[in-house]
């Protein structure tokens, strides 16, 4: 996150000193109220209270996707959309409690469960527009391979298959939103119950469509590759005509291996959890074996007494 | 408005018909659903069900506000899509043949939980009653019963105004903007909705609406949504077509003393 072309900062600079300082009871401060986010990331309690979200620019310069994407496009939709959903955002935080948080942080709280709060709309596009530049190169597409291409063979039929559905999906998307591969790690959402018949086939990947500014991340799935079909994302160069947008995108520019690559991180958090949920029932059995056998032993003693 | 080519009917009429044809199928007018013999002749050849409305002035007439360009993307393409959707999707579904644009949008809205053809016929019904809110020169000041009514409900002029512009820039992802007539609370009010959601749907009466999707204004004016309602509000409503429809709406809306019109 530390790259930043094009960083915009809005305030003026004197809110910056005093709050940026980490001397010692600022931070002692720091600590006690971070106590109360410590179930998100370790990150956010190293980070100086104002980080304001940056605008990263994509891993290409602006005419490098041509002539499949123009440099008109980009100059549109990563400097003026991507930079001004930003700029609000880091309006919007300022002060409140998501201020300091990273954004993928940011994004769950103000999801809300499905009440969005404001914050959401903006930290989401943020969110969804950097995966959106970092899926896409130069001279992309082709095929994946390795790993990938054994899942999507495997959830889907065949990669041809995979393509029909996702375009198919981005085709029909009515009004504005995203499509995705998502890798999906089903769990049960009950408090201590684990998967009875965990399996491959848990996880898996799937085609899915959101609207709006809603991405994977809010059903707790791993992202692998997006495409923006807002309009703004396409009506430059190919008007009503999403359809071939659609093509040219699968065809043309989508990055495999860093499709791939996120893919190993999901199937390596997916591993991680299941590991920490194993843990954390061992942990509960053993609570609640020492807890029953201590009254046990009271009641017994009680009993002996009165008999006497 | 576009009204289907054959004469309506009662809603449970062409039911009956369709289970009377269904063991006398002549596949050479197999286009031909509805049982009624004086229709069949002039409509066997039918494909389109609801046509592709022309707006009321050519389309290099809102320049230099909305350019030729725009206007044949969005009427020639976008528009005529959801019309030649929807014909597409009607072909194959008989129970909802018959019905005026006005009766589909809400039978397919099916109270909330939408049917298919849905989004095309209400996109189809937006866009139709858009390009009537529109006129070249629009005057940017309401005849004085509306301005009256404007000014009864939301203060002053300017404030309704305001409220709208805010409405169209705070809506997010896409939609559409309406100033509407309410039937409950019998008042003028701004509602914003998303996709192709009409206040029509739950019984209110709309006067005019502004296309926020960004189809509708990215090639004149890309992301500058507030230059694009600004343009709408000062130099393109058409505040005769929104003064029709008042007058309309107020037959089924008690507002108050009976209003003489005002010329």
């Amino acid at each position: 996150m530390a790259r930043g072309a094009a960083t915009a900062i809005t305030l003026p600079c004197a809110l910056l000193p005093c709050q940026g300082f980490p001397g010692a009871p600022e931070s002692t401060r720091l600590l006690q109220w971070r106590k109360r986010e410590r179930k998100f990331s370790l990150k956010a309690l190293h980070a100086p209270i104002t980080v304001q979200i940056e605008l990263k620019p994509p891993p290409y310069s602006l005419n490098s996707l041509e002539p499949y994407m123009s440099r008109e496009t980009l100059e549109y939709h990563w400097g003026r959309h991507h930079r001004v959903y930003v700029e609000n955002l880091n309006r919007q935080i300022l002060g409140t409690e998501l201020d300091g948080l990273n954004l993928e942080d940011i994004i769950i709280m103000s999801y809300n469960k499905g009440d969005v709060l404001p914050a959401f709309n903006n930290a989401a596009q943020i969110w969804n527009h950097e995966f959106f530049w970092e899926s896409m190169k130069p001279g992309g597409a082709g095929k994946p391979s390795g790993d990938l291409l054994e899942l999507i063979e495997r959830d889907f039929g065949s990669f041809e298959r995979f393509i029909n559905e996702f375009k198919s999906a981005a085709s029909t998307q009515f009004g504005s939103g995203w499509v995705w591969l998502a890798y999906k790690a089903n769990r049960l959402d009950v408090g201590n119950a684990v998967n009875p018949c965990p399996s491959e086939e848990d996880k898996k990947l799937v085609v899915v469509k959101s609207p709006n500014a809603v991405n994977p991340l809010v059903w707790d799935y791993s992202p692998l590759l997006g495409i923006d079909v807002w309009e703004h994302a396409y009506y430059l160069d190919y008007q009503n005509r999403r359809d071939d947008y659609i093509s040219i995108f699968m065809d043309h520019l989508v990055s495999w291996e860093v499709v791939s690559s996120r893919l190993e991180m999901a199937k390596a958090r997916a591993v991680e959890r299941e590991r920490e949920e194993i843990r954390r029932k061992i942990e509960e059995e053993e609570n609640m074996v020492d807890s029953e056998a201590v009254e046990m032993y009271l009641d017994s003693e009680s009993e002996d007494s009165e008999v006497e | 408005m576009a009204f289907c080519c054959n004469k309506t009917c009662p809603a449970n009429s062409h039911l009956l018909a369709s289970d009377f044809w269904r063991p006398f199928k002549i596949p050479k007018f197999q286009y031909v659903k509805k049982g009624r013999f004086d229709v069949s002749q002039r409509a066997s050849k039918a494909l389109a069900f609801f046509g592709l409305t022309t707006p009321p002035y050519k389309l290099d007439a809102l320049e230099p506000y909305l350019s030729r360009k725009m206007l044949e993307m969005h009427w020639g393409a976008h528009h005529r899509d959801y019309v030649e959707g929807l014909n597409e999707q009607l072909k194959n579904n008989d129970p909802l043949y018959g019905y005026t644009l006005d009766e589909l949008v809400k039978v397919t809205y099916n109270n909330g939980n939408p049917l298919p053809e849905f989004n095309n016929a209400i996109q189809v019904w937006n866009h139709d009653f858009f390009w009537e809110s529109m006129q070249p020169s629009g005057s940017n000041m309401p005849g004085e019963g509306l301005l009256q009514q404007i000014e009864k409900d939301f203060g002053s002029f300017t404030n309704f105004r305001e409220k709208f512009v805010d409405a169209a820039l705070t809506l997010f992802g896409s939609g559409w903007v309406w100033l509407v007539l309410k039937n409950k609370e019998k008042r003028l009010a701004v509602v914003k909705t998303s996709n192709g959601i009409n206040p029509l749907l739950w019984g209110d009466f709309p006067i005019i609406n502004l296309d926020m999707w960004e189809h509708a204004y990215y090639l004149d004016y890309k992301d500058d949504k507030g230059k694009y309602v600004n343009t709408f509000m000062n130099n393109l409503v058409s505040w005769d077509a929104a003064t029709a429809r008042m007058a309309r709406a107020e037959a089924f809306v008690n507002l108050g003393e009976p209003k003489i019109p005002v010329a």
